[in-house]
């Protein structure tokens, strides 16, 4: 099911024109009402009349977190105080959290894409929507809450908290759509199974996001709670859940290219990657009016698919994302991310994947070495085998990776665990 | 059938590590009947014949080690020129192939524990020939 043919299926060339003259517009906007951008295009000795169509959005200035952060709250709101009629913040880790605002228009415009978003997975007005995410300052629960309403569906604003209680208004209600982080799913079927009322639950579709999740979740949660789990990706500085959406197909999420142009770039050059290749996902709003942002860095790295899709939507896809720009190692010459490997890791159920990256340079040159476990139970007398396997791991990652590393087995848990990013990383280099 | 279950052990080639090993099998009373290690550049796989493979497993294991329990067995042969040759000759024959061997000679007979691609043919070739394989008690009185 589409909810709004006319955009989801435009052909590419219309959705050009729209998005050229929507993102002369927002240029235009954000020229005459934010002096932060004003400053920036002026250090670019740039003007609106510079930005004409599509193309010209690479003269464009870059926004980063930080410029968020720098100009707490309200700095980068594009429209008067009069005309924001809603706030949300996204708690950072550190510091302060990032501010956005929301013309009536934009509330409007959020709803229609995530009104998409649900369509897309087959809901409609006699759904039943039980929304577990956040409500408050956080966007997930009251921007799932009016996509809900927009298709007619009748929602139950629950939130987060009281797994059981939850549980119990499930089956009571016969919700039969699920909204909430991946990891909370996991969470809500594991004690379903605990109190033996599966059988009792109504639930046939779910969307999920807010959190990274790989495919080996979707499949889990969709075993686990038997429904279809469709991804939801989206965020607080663009505008929150919808910005894109799986189909049918749950290959890749048809990004709402009439209100958002993405762009993936090289993060160290920051110039534009080959059509098709991995890079830091970029996103410049064309519709919006309370806080436009012009090529925001979302330091979330996946790739784009610009092959139809079987649905007939023309938008195009993003993957899933496959890690964090701020991640990323450049090895002789070549982008390594540590999520690469541990993608390649999983697929050898020989090794645990615990692993560990050493960089060095020796002689000028880049030497990469990777520190991968042995599964104590996986483990062969046979020595071919043994070595064998290392061949096969270290061909995997040379394909996946573009670089061949040295592939070190080591025995199981000797590699440190802990929590956090980059820990799997040890860069001896001194060049930066 | 006499089948031996042989211990193996993923070892890195890091200092001292053949030591914890050996120490953690001596604690549990474990006795090293035969050995080999077979070595790559980085790591290597030490094969043993001890008197309680299950028990050694499971000490290992507790230790962190990567251990594998794999069938092989034990041939005894006289410790005469052409023996061996002879026994290599019957599993050609029978197209088996060795994965791997190791052995030793004491006094008038030779033990050679063997690994097989086919264990079973293996074990056929050698009774209808009346060569003698050991069962692990005997291996571990060697
Ligand atoms: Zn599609």
């Amino acid at each position: 099911m589409i909810w709004n043919e006319t955009f989801e299926c435009m052909g590419r060339d219309e959705l050009h024109l729209i998005q050229s003259s929507r993102l002369r517009e927002t240029v235009e906007r954000v020229y005459a009402n934010s002096p932060f951008y004003r400053r920036k295009m002026q250090e670019l000795s740039i003007t609106p009349e510079d930005i004409q169509t599509v193309e010209d959005l690479v003269k464009l200035p870059f926004t980063v977190k930080t410029d968020l952060r720098d100009n707490y709250p309200f700095g980068l709101f594009s429209a008067p105080m009069s005309e924001i009629v809603r706030l949300h913040a996204s708690s950072g880790t550190t510091g302060k959290p990032i501010v956005a605002g929301y013309t009536r228009k934009d509330l409007n415009t959020w709803s229609e894409i995530l009104a998409r978003t649900f369509t897309a997975g087959g809901c409609g007005k006699s759904d039943i929507f039980h929304i577990a995410f956040g409500y408050g300052l956080f966007t997930g629960g009251l921007g799932a809450h009016s996509g809900a309403e927009r298709i007619g569906a009748s929602v139950i604003p629950i939130s987060t908290g009281n797994t059981e209680k939850q549980i119990q208004l499930m089956t009571d209600f016969g919700s039969t759509v699920l909204c909430c982080t991946p990891s909370y799913a996991l969470y809500l079927a594991e004690t379903i199974e605990k109190m033996g009322v599966k059988d009792k639950l109504r639930l046939r579709t779910g969307f999920f996001g807010a959190e990274p999740w790989t495919e080996a979740m979707r499949t889990e949660i969709q075993n686990k709670l038997g429904i279809k789990a469709y991804d939801i990706y989206g965020l607080t500085e663009v505008m929150g859940p919808g910005v894109s959406y799986n189909c049918s197909e749950q290959n890749g999420m048809h990004i709402n290219e009439d209100m958002f142009i993405p762009e993936i770039i090289d993060p160290k050059t920051l110039k534009p990657v080959a059509q098709g290749e991995i890079g830091e996902l970029v996103f410049t709003t064309i519709y919006k009016e309370g806080m436009p942002v012009l090529r925001y860095r979302t330091k979330d790295l996946t790739r784009l698919v610009y092959e139809p899709c079987p649905c007939g939507r023309s938008f195009v896809r993003m993957e899933k994302i496959k890690g964090r720009s701020d991640d990323m190692l450049i090895i002789r010459g070549v982008n390594v991310f540590p999520t690469q490997v541990e993608s390649v890791l999983l697929e050898f159920p020989e090794v645990a994947p615990h692993y560990h990256i050493f960089v060095d340079r020796v002689n000028n040159t880049d030497t990469f070495e990777i520190h991968v476990e042995m599964r104590p139970e996986c483990f062969s007398d046979n020595l071919s085998r043994v070595l064998d396997l290392s061949k096969r791991i270290t061909h995997r990652l040379q394909s996946v990776l573009g670089i061949g590393p040295v592939l070190k087995l080591v025995e199981p848990n000797s590699i440190q665990r802990t929590t956090g990013k980059s820990v799997h990383v040890t860069d001896l280099r001194k060049v930066y | 059938m006499n089948i031996i279950k042989q211990l193996s052990v993923f070892l890195e080639n890091r200092y001292g590590r053949l030591t914890e090993l050996t120490t953690a099998l001596g604690q549990a009373h474990i006795n090293l009947s035969a050995f080999n290690i077979a070595e790559s550049s980085d790591f290597g796989i030490m094969r043993m014949v001890v008197s309680d493979p299950f028990e050694a497993r499971r000490v290992l294991l507790e230790k962190g080690f990567a251990v594998s329990l794999s069938d092989v067995l034990c041939l005894q042969i006289d410790n005469q020129p052409g023996e061996l040759s002879k026994v290599l000759g019957l599993f050609s024959d029978q197209g088996i192939t060795v994965e791997y061997m190791y052995a030793f000679a004491v006094g008038e007979h030779a033990n050679i524990i063997i690994c097989p691609d086919k264990l079973d043919v293996c074990v056929k070739v050698l009774e209808d020939h009346h060569k003698t394989i050991l069962d692990a008690s005997h291996v571990e009185t060697f």
